[in-house]
């Protein structure tokens, strides 16, 4: 008896694993994107606008940072040492928070004297939303608070419709909306591209105050092309660097300047292609993973993972409609059978 | 024999369910109703000045033990109604029929506080019900899913559980309606759970490398769904053995033998798929040193714990070795859920850290002993256990 029941369980697991193996194979292991239950990955928006950060232009003076406090009417961040109602203080933002939606962060190396160096040197990060074109933020909200502008393809936040489950802050792989957890009616914040600024031909608020042109608005593709002029650039020759808006339509026309090239750029563009790539995008002379920004990442977006299964699943409610008249055939059937006296 | 659905065609004939009956005051009653009003009083404050000021919830790890423990753990543990039904009207294994009611209305106080846990945890809460709403619908949102699919499966185990009520109050034209269409509720009853079980799994997909290589594949929702069966048959099997001891009831010593059999190989089954899905992912390497790699073993071993223990059919019918492997099964099962929700989370630009807050434990258990107060009322009050010729006095 004990010796076939070893057999038996012995062929079960056997049987079960090359069952499992085989349906995990189909449905994980597969090549990249010819997965079975993936969707299309989804393309840029027509009219995609965004932003081109050049950590090598920034001189980290955070006046964006503050621009974008007033664009937005967003509050001051508070420190833990500092009393909460004391006014005379700065803004000391160290992170994207509820409210701050745009930070200057800089990287450090020894003594952190040379800039634009990885080694003993240090380097400007800009974080705000990155303005996915497939967005993880848009895809998980149950309520459609969290949306993409068809045509400029910006992502913004509407508090009214929004039910503060945080799925977005949970799934953002950038770490970009945020929740005011102090507050008892606390909403979710992230930049929305200065949206009300740009309907009045004036640029997002912190696009409008660099001075070195480290943050420059434009067209996605228009941003990509400049990205790409750049980090072809050897250290030592000149450039011309445009500020404002790269095409000087919105905002009006600016000055540009020229400047040296001083430590050579790394040729990935980050946001060209990282998880199905974003309407911003930066360039570096430092390595991203330096800057804190995800780079060992697939380019295709989460949502065509977890849409492509639920879209399998519930593709016009065929597969639940079939499965209840199933069991719903099964359920009378047995409760008719199990009906005589016991 | 007659149960859920029952046709008693004479009305003398003796009731398959019976009031357990005894008094409801008793000491356990008591420590859990005031569990149940210490969580009100912290209620107070998280509405009052927000969930920042009962919670240690951040933007690193927005959803903590209100989302993990109360809803995604809390319903595994009301799976027992569904996989209770998927036996007896299903795949029509009658022998089952006492326990289905017992199940049904464990599932009915899992889901129903899931429910109300949502609400403690939604930062715009008057907003909920949006989720309602087709003007709101997102509907590539696995949570809008996972949301109304809850909310159907709630009110399908209120009709499921009607019968009860009805008995209770003697109102049999009602029941001998409600009995006709049932069928419909049960199959739906277990379509739903099917839906929403692995969608709880699927929910996590789009995290992406911010969850950990051991617990992050598109098998997730496989995952989910069977960890839910298995959890469901563990509470079957657990609650059966602790009520026979706690009320001194006769155990059904054969039906548990068979369930703890159809347990044991769904337990199996995860474990198998587990490491296979880990293999053919390419992340075997990972069970030694990727984030939250203790526990996955923590969870793997416990799993492995409940196999082995009842792996000899003998071993199935005796009520210590089932109390000690349902309950590693459900150790295992919550471990999972919890490493998927929690422990396996790597946060965005951190350094960020979570554990629970005293206050934020304190809602968990207050909703926790809601559901045991409430299991007190209604087991002593209304015909829910199988009737046998109880030996309590």
């Amino acid at each position: 008896m004990s010796v076939s029941r070893r057999n038996f369980l012995k062929r079960a697991v056997k049987g079960s694993a090359a069952a499992a193996a085989a349906a995990c194979t189909t449905v994980a292991g597969s090549p990249q994107p010819a997965n079975a239950l993936q969707r299309e990955p989804k393309p840029l928006a027509p009219e995609a606008v965004g932003l081109l950060y050049d950590s090598t232009l920034c001189i980290g003076c955070k006046a964006c940072m503050s621009a974008c406090k007033e664009a937005n009417h967003m509050p001051q961040e508070v420190g833990p040492d500092q009393p909460w109602n004391d006014t005379r203080q700065w803004d000391t933002p160290v992170e994207l928070s509820a409210k701050t939606l745009n930070v200057i962060k800089v990287f450090t190396d020894g003594n952190a004297t040379q800039k634009d160096h990885e080694k003993d040197g240090f380097a400007f990060l800009k974080r705000q939303c990155l303005h996915c074109a497939d967005p993880s933020c848009v895809s998980v909200c149950p309520v459609s608070a969290m949306t993409k502008d068809k045509t400029s393809g910006i992502v913004s936040h509407n508090p009214d419709a929004c039910i503060g489950c945080r799925y977005c802050v949970l799934s953002c792989p950038f770490g970009v909306p945020k929740y005011d957890y102090n507050d008892a009616f606390g909403q979710i914040h992230k930049c929305q591209l200065c949206k009300h600024r740009l309907a009045e031909n004036q640029l997002p608020g912190c696009a409008d105050v660099c001075p070195t042109g480290a943050t420059l608005f434009g067209r996605t593709p228009d941003l990509l092309a400049e990205a790409k002029r750049r980090t072809a650039l050897k250290p030592g020759e000149y450039a011309h660097y445009p500020r404002g808006d790269i095409n000087g339509t919105v905002g009006g026309a600016r000055d540009g300047h020229e400047k040296r090239v001083e430590v050579a750029y790394q040729s990935h563009i980050y946001g060209e292609r990282e998880l199905g790539g974003t309407q911003c995008l930066s360039v570096s002379a430092v390595p991203f993973d330096k800057l804190n920004l995800p780079t060992n990442v697939p380019d295709y977006g989460y949502p065509t993972l977890s849409e492509g299964i639920q879209h399998t699943l519930y593709a016009g409610m065929v597969g639940p409609a079939a499965v209840l008249g199933g069991l719903v055939y099964l359920a009378h059937r047995n409760t008719k059978d199990q009906h005589d006296p016991d | 024999m007659t149960s859920l659905v029952s046709h008693d065609a004479a009305p003398s004939a003796q009731p398959a369910h019976a009031p357990v009956g005894g008094r409801l005051v008793t000491v356990p009653f008591l420590i859990a109703l005031a569990f149940v009003a210490i969580a009100g009083f912290i209620l107070v404050q998280r509405f009052a000045h927000g969930i920042g000021a009962v919670s240690n919830l951040s933007d690193g790890y927005p959803w903590g033990i209100w989302v993990a423990i109360d809803v995604v753990i809390g319903s595994a543990f009301g799976c027992a109604g569904y996989v209770m039904a998927l036996l007896v009207y299903i795949l029509n294994r009658g022998e089952y029929h006492a326990m289905v009611r017992p199940a049904v209305m464990a599932s009915l106080f899992g889901y129903g506080l899931a429910g109300a846990a949502v609400l403690v945890d939604l930062g715009r809460y008057w907003n909920f019900y949006h989720m309602m709403m087709p003007s709101y619908a997102q509907p590539n949102s696995v949570m809008l899913e996972v949301g109304l699919c809850v909310a159907t499966y709630t009110i399908v185990l209120i009709i499921e559980f009607a019968p009860a009520f009805l008995e209770r109050f003697g109102m049999d034209n009602a029941r001998h309606k409600l009995s006709k269409v049932l069928f419909f509720f049960i199959a739906l009853g277990v379509l739903l759970p099917t839906m929403h079980q692995s969608s709880l799994g699927t929910m996590m997909v789009i995290l992406g490398h911010k969850l950990s290589p051991l617990w992050q594949t598109q098998m997730l929702p496989v995952f989910f769904l069977t960890s839910a069966v298995l959890m469901g048959f563990a509470i079957v099997v657990w609650e059966s053995v602790l009520s026979a001891l706690g009320f001194r009831r006769i155990m059904e010593t054969a039906e548990l033998a068979r369930l703890s059999g159809l347990m044991v190989y769904t337990g199996l089954a995860f474990v198998v798929l587990r490491f296979v899905d880990l293999a053919v992912r390419g992340q075997l390497g990972a069970v030694f040193g990727a984030h939250g790699a203790v526990m996955f073993w923590v969870e793997t071993l416990l799993m492995i714990g409940g196999i082995v223990m009842i792996l000899p059919v003998a071993s199935r019918r005796r009520g210590k070795a089932l109390f000690v492997s349902s309950s590693l099964f459900l150790a295992g099962g919550i471990i999972y859920r919890l490493n998927v929700y929690i422990v396996g989370l790597i946060p965005a630009v951190g350094p960020w850290s979570y554990f629970p807050s005293l206050s934020e434990i304190l809602i968990t258990v207050g909703i926790f002993s809601l559901e045991v107060v409430l299991y007190l009322v209604f087991v002593k009050k209304l015909p829910v256990m199988h009737a046998v010729s109880t030996k309590h006095g």
